[in-house]
């Protein structure tokens, strides 16, 4: 009985957990940026504003889920629900204390860079399904950014797991019980922020969406329930990054007195917050910058991490 | 790369400084006495409306908002018969006020006065007219330009002057 109740229990407090995080996100973003901003945010719905989230998800499940007569309709339903698939499945590979991890997979991190991958399709087919320019240009962008911001994002990753010897997250955390991978791997986990926000795509790298210039990017089509899901995708998306990080390089569940679950989970938090700063304080780099920071600082600085990191650990031995 | 990190620093230094925001309905800003906001019609000194429906407000709205019609009373004195301002159409620019040649239509420090129903926007002239003479306490346009009735040309009541020559440059 508790056999089969177990996993079943974590697989549905993972996603009632990721879900509520992620629309507890809208709320908490508005309010730090708001904060940030020398003003209030939305502070009216219930204690602290708490519940705008739940007046707006109202709004938005009854809005008109309006397709354009223009677009391609089975791709233009299928895309944002591909991106919430996505990155609530790579959540399965998360260890969130000792034994609490949907899937104890031995290849996690792979598979988490096969789903961000996978990810790339919802954000290229809503644009093209869209049949609009904006849209268009939009995914456009997203595509060169992701595919390029992907490449030395799992490669920052690798200097981790030739320390820990595995590609299990459970081993990787277990690895970095005498010191966290933050301060060995700093050059990967800078590399890795900054390819996890073009993954995202948060500020300063929302260059798919870019409202001052394509209207709302790959989304401009969008209505309803279906724009909800890139939103609500997208929120994800930053917890898992930062979820990730936590578990990489900040020492996932480790820390002393308080429970393995607070550790991660404020560890989490704190990282979400860096991320909402960087919207707050830094703008928007232009399309060939970003671009050339991928392919000219970027990669070239993560193959050097990674052979430096491969050089010490041979000489050690 | 060090100049982003400094802003994401003063940013982040943000979160102490007073906030800006003026929490509206319970915390109001000061409205200066000369604020444009919705429109009244005030009275003279003696209690009678000072409107003499002479039509100047409605041809100076630029949204054309005003609507009124001219009556004249028992001694010969002009009234507004009715006199409609549509407060949707109203931007409150303040040339009504302007152009009045009476100080009657005035426009007061209050912008509070939304609807939930469209058609309540429109004012007629008993939403419209206060009981008193607005921003001008003692000013009554009778005493300074005066009227004819019967019996008694311009300038020739009581305490009153004479008008002035409007042709002559002289003081």
């Amino acid at each position: 009985m508790g056999e089969v109740l177990r996993p079943l229990i974590i697989l549905f407090g993972v996603l009632a957990g990721v879900m509520g995080i992620s629309s507890g996100l809208i709320w908490l973003e508005r309010r730090l940026l708001s904060l940030w901003q020398d003003r209030y945010g939305p502070n009216r719905v219930g204690p602290f504003g708490l519940l705008q989230v739940v007046a707006d998800m109202i709004k938005i499940f009854f809005k008109e889920d309006w397709v354009p007569p223009f677009a391609d309709r089975p791709v233009f339903v299928v895309a944002p629900a591909i991106v919430v698939a996505t990155t609530l499945i790579s959540f399965a590979i998360v260890p969130f204390s000792p034994g609490i991890s949907v899937s104890d997979l031995n290849v996690g991190l792979l598979f988490f860079l096969a789903m961000s991958s996978l990810s790339v399709y919802s954000v290229v087919l809503g644009g093209w399904s869209s049949r609009s320019k904006y849209a268009l240009l939009g995914s456009l962008r997203a595509t060169a950014q992701l595919l390029s911001y992907e490449v030395f994002m799992g490669l920052s990753l690798m200097g981790v797991v030739m320390l820990a010897g595995s590609f299990n997250l459970h081993t990787i955390v277990e690895a970095q019980k005498g010191l966290w991978f933050c301060i060995p791997q700093f050059p990967s986990l800078i590399i890795f922020f900054i390819g996890g926000l073009a993954e995202t795509h948060r500020l300063p790298f929302d260059l798919p969406e870019a409202e001052s210039e394509l209207v709302a990017g790959y989304h401009t089509e969008y209505s309803g329930m279906k724009f909800g899901m890139f939103f609500v995708g997208e929120y994800v998306g930053i917890t898992l990054v930062s979820a990730l990080m936590v578990t990489l390089f900040f020492g996932g569940w480790l820390g002393p007195v308080l429970p393995p679950m607070v550790w991660f989970l404020g560890k989490t938090f704190v990282l979400i917050c860096v991320f909402i700063l960087l919207r707050a304080a830094m703008p928007r780099p232009r399309y060939d910058q970003l671009m050339g920071y991928a392919w000219k600082i970027l990669l070239p600085l993560s193959l050097l991490n990674l052979l430096v990191t491969a050089g010490v650990l041979l000489a050690h031995g | 790369m060090l100049s982003i990190l400094r802003t994401v620093w003063t940013v982040l230094l943000h979160m102490f400084r007073r906030r800006e925001t003026v929490q509206y309905p319970e915390e109001k800003i000061y409205l200066p006495p000369r604020f444009r906001g919705r429109i009244i019609l005030s009275r003279d000194p003696d209690g009678r409306e000072r409107c003499v429906a002479c039509y100047l407000c409605a041809a100076a709205c630029p949204a054309n908002c005003i609507a009124l019609q001219a009556a004249r009373n028992e001694h010969g004195r002009r009234y507004s018969a009715f006199f409609r301002i549509n407060f949707s159409r109203c931007i409150l620019c303040g040339f009504c006020e302007e152009a009045c040649p009476t100080c009657a239509i005035q426009l007061t420090p209050d912008f509070e006065y939304c609807e939930y129903e469209r058609q309540n926007m429109v004012y007629e002239k008993e939403d419209l007219l206060i009981e008193g003479p607005g921003k001008y306490p003692d000013y009554n346009f009778y005493r300074v330009a005066g009227q004819a009735v019967e019996g008694k040309d311009k300038g020739e009541g009581e305490s009153e002057t004479p008008p002035v020559d409007i042709y002559s440059l002289l003081p």
